[in-house]
């Protein structure tokens, strides 16, 4: 399937490479982009990659739109013989399932939702046909993530199950978007999941939140120190549900400076994941194991 | 020195030309909505184009200078006071320590533009001075100024005061406002009536405009084109994959009312995009208050083009005249 391209007023060109979600779109864009980056390419001035799609920001006065779509498109020629491999980490992230800050939060938009008798969670678990919020927990936290964009506001991944698509969890948005969501919550809307990375508006279900924060604009948390943000696109997530008690313990340990993620260096081969999707997840998470 | 804030207006920012290069981790660029507006508001008191300068949106703010200063208010028209007195705008402006500049009410536009002779201080997050309020990010604190800050303003050698930008290269939104629109990203997603409906019925700006987005009502729902929904996209016909939002692209939710990012721009959702408003027309729709009749016109590549060298060639006769 060949992109389309469309120019974003004078300054953006918009790159499509599937209309539909899916890893090979995904991985499609993310090899084109880091194609990009390579071609040092004058008069580009931003790459944005996102869950099927990027975008590249341009200044017109540098190069001609014409000729920058010019030079896009025999990169994608080159971009498509490319190997679907990348190097990348996995990173454990420890999810409070069921916590009473975003219950508190779903109680108080409940007019806003589809389901105003059920929570966020058994709605998402009855749309999904699962027995129950256990079962939807399980397959929410039982296959990895792969952060597919990052953005909305500052540094909240977009998260794609790596799954096939009949296990891909579909949950609707909100009828209306909320006007609070707590920080540090875990969203989920269509077929993508999402840690809001601040405070602020929301739209996606609530399920839980984990104590670990992913943006410090004051740089002041010890693995943020290099750089705000927590998260890039191509790296992988598993949740990991915790109760109370470790959601407490790891909170503390942020506050005390101490909390450090479990992160692991990994290698990911789109075709051997495509042979293989649970014995694929099954290397990646071992690599969790390794101590 | 420092500038004493006794009152901050409505929503005062620091903000200087932005932040580019963060927008792929979901950081917008930031900086002045009225760019050409900040740039001759330093050039007139001897700063660089790109220092940082207050941002007032439709009331101006209250401040007490410690020691003597260059200033100068570009942007919206609202009657500039110093102590009380009544003084020019686009002008550099002389102002003695312990006087108190203060501004009147709104007459047209949006925002003003104070920038000082030195240019705010502010420490630099990600290379830029802008304030990016959702992340806590840059300009004073992080927020929008309060009441008793106290504004770091940094050194330079004093401009001559006096100095003043012509008539003719101050831009005013025409009535009703226009703004140049490149059709492109999903404007295949609606019907061809619906493409027509949108560049020719009236619109208004809504009271939901702000650094973010600007919202527009009035014009007919549009039409989509028939389709099964890609997987991922969401159930809505206005849904999309999530994707990268340009700056200045006008997304339609549910089809009912266009927002169109600006500076301060959610990086990516799920929202159809009929086209982007070209570059030209960005600072402009900065000076557009609520209600402010608006209407979208088609141009091609060429058209946006021609007008972004326009522009340019205003910017350049301003710094003809001061620099």
């Amino acid at each position: 399937m060949s992109n389309r391209y469309s120019f974003g007023g004078d300054e953006h060109l918009f790159v499509e490479c599937d209309e539909s979600m899916s890893l090979e779109a995904f991985f499609k864009s993310l090899s084109m982009t880091s194609a990009v980056r390579e071609s040092r390419i004058a008069g580009v001035t931003e790459i944005c990659p996102a869950n099927a799609s990027f975008q590249i920001k341009f200044d017109p006065d540098v190069i001609k739109p014409d000729d920058l779509l010019r030079e896009l498109t025999a990169i994608e020629g080159a971009a498509e013989k490319t190997e679907p491999v990348i190097k990348t980490r996995i990173i454990e992230i420890p999810v409070f399932y069921q916590d009473p800050w975003t219950y508190e939060t779903l109680m108080r938009f409940r007019e806003r939702h589809q389901d105003p008798k059920a929570t966020d969670l058994e709605y998402a678990a009855q749309v999904n046909g699962l027995s129950g919020v256990d079962a939807f927990i399980a397959a929410h936290s039982g296959a990895p993530w792969f952060v597919s964009m990052v953005g909305f506001v500052a540094g909240l991944p977009f998260l794609y199950q790596m799954v096939d698509r009949p296990r891909q969890l579909q949950v609707p948005k909100y009828l209306r978007p909320r006007t609070d969501t707590p920080k540090l919550t875990i969203g989920h809307g269509g077929c993508f999941s999402c840690i809001y990375s601040v405070r602020g508006a929301g739209g996606y279900q609530m399920f839980g939140i984990t104590p670990m924060p992913i943006f410090d604009p004051e740089q002041k948390i010890s693995y943020l120190r290099d750089f705000m943000v927590f998260f890039r696109p191509g790296d992988i997530v598993k949740f990991k549900p915790i109760g109370r008690d470790d959601y407490d313990r790891a909170v503390e340990d942020v506050v005390a400076g101490t909390f450090a993620p479990t992160i692991r260096g990994v290698t990911f081969d789109l075709r051997e994941f495509q042979k293989d999707v649970d014995g694929c997840n099954a290397r990646l998470e071992g690599a969790l194991d390794d101590r | 020195m420092t500038v004493k804030v006794l009152n901050p207006g409505l929503s005062t920012t620091v903000q200087d030309l932005g932040r580019p290069g963060y927008f792929h981790l979901g950081i917008p660029i930031g900086g002045a909505m009225d760019r050409l507006a900040l740039r001759a508001a330093n050039l007139l008191v001897g700063n660089d184009e790109g220092a940082a300068g207050l941002e007032a949106v439709f009331i101006g703010p209250e401040l007490e200078f410690t020691q003597d200063a260059v200033i100068a208010v570009t942007g919206a028209e609202m009657p500039i006071k110093i102590d009380g007195a009544e003084r020019p705008s686009w002008t550099a402006l002389r102002i003695k320590g312990g006087q108190i500049l203060s501004f009147g009410y709104l007459q047209k536009g949006a925002r003003i533009y104070v920038a000082i002779s030195g240019g705010l201080d502010v420490p630099l997050a990600l290379g830029s001075r802008s304030t990016y309020p959702i992340g806590a990010l840059g300009g004073y604190k992080g927020r929008a100024i309060a009441k008793f800050d106290e504004l770091p303003v940094g050194t330079v050698a004093f401009a001559g005061e006096g100095r003043t930008i012509p008539e003719r290269l101050r831009r005013r939104p025409a009535m009703p406002a226009e703004l140049r629109v490149l059709p492109g990203l999903y404007w295949h997603r609606v019907v061809e009536e619906s493409q027509q409906g949108f560049f020719d019925d009236p619109w208004k700006v809504a009271p939901e405009a702000d650094r973010m987005g600007y919202r527009f009502r009035g014009g007919r729902p549009l039409k989509f084109v028939e389709r099964e929904q890609p997987f991922g996209a969401g159930s809505d016909p206005s849904n999309i994959v999530d994707a990268c939002y340009p700056y200045g692209s006008i997304q339609v939710p549910g089809g009912t009312e266009p927002i169109i990012l600006h500076r301060d721009a959610v990086s990516g959702g799920g929202y159809f995009m009929l086209g982007t408003v070209i570059s030209a027309d960005m600072d402009l729709i900065g000076q557009l208050q609520p209600n402010t009749p608006t209407r979208f016109v088609e141009v091609d590549m060429q058209q946006a083009l021609a007008a972004r060298r326009d522009r340019q060639g205003v910017m350049q006769s301003i710094r003809d005249i001061l620099v």
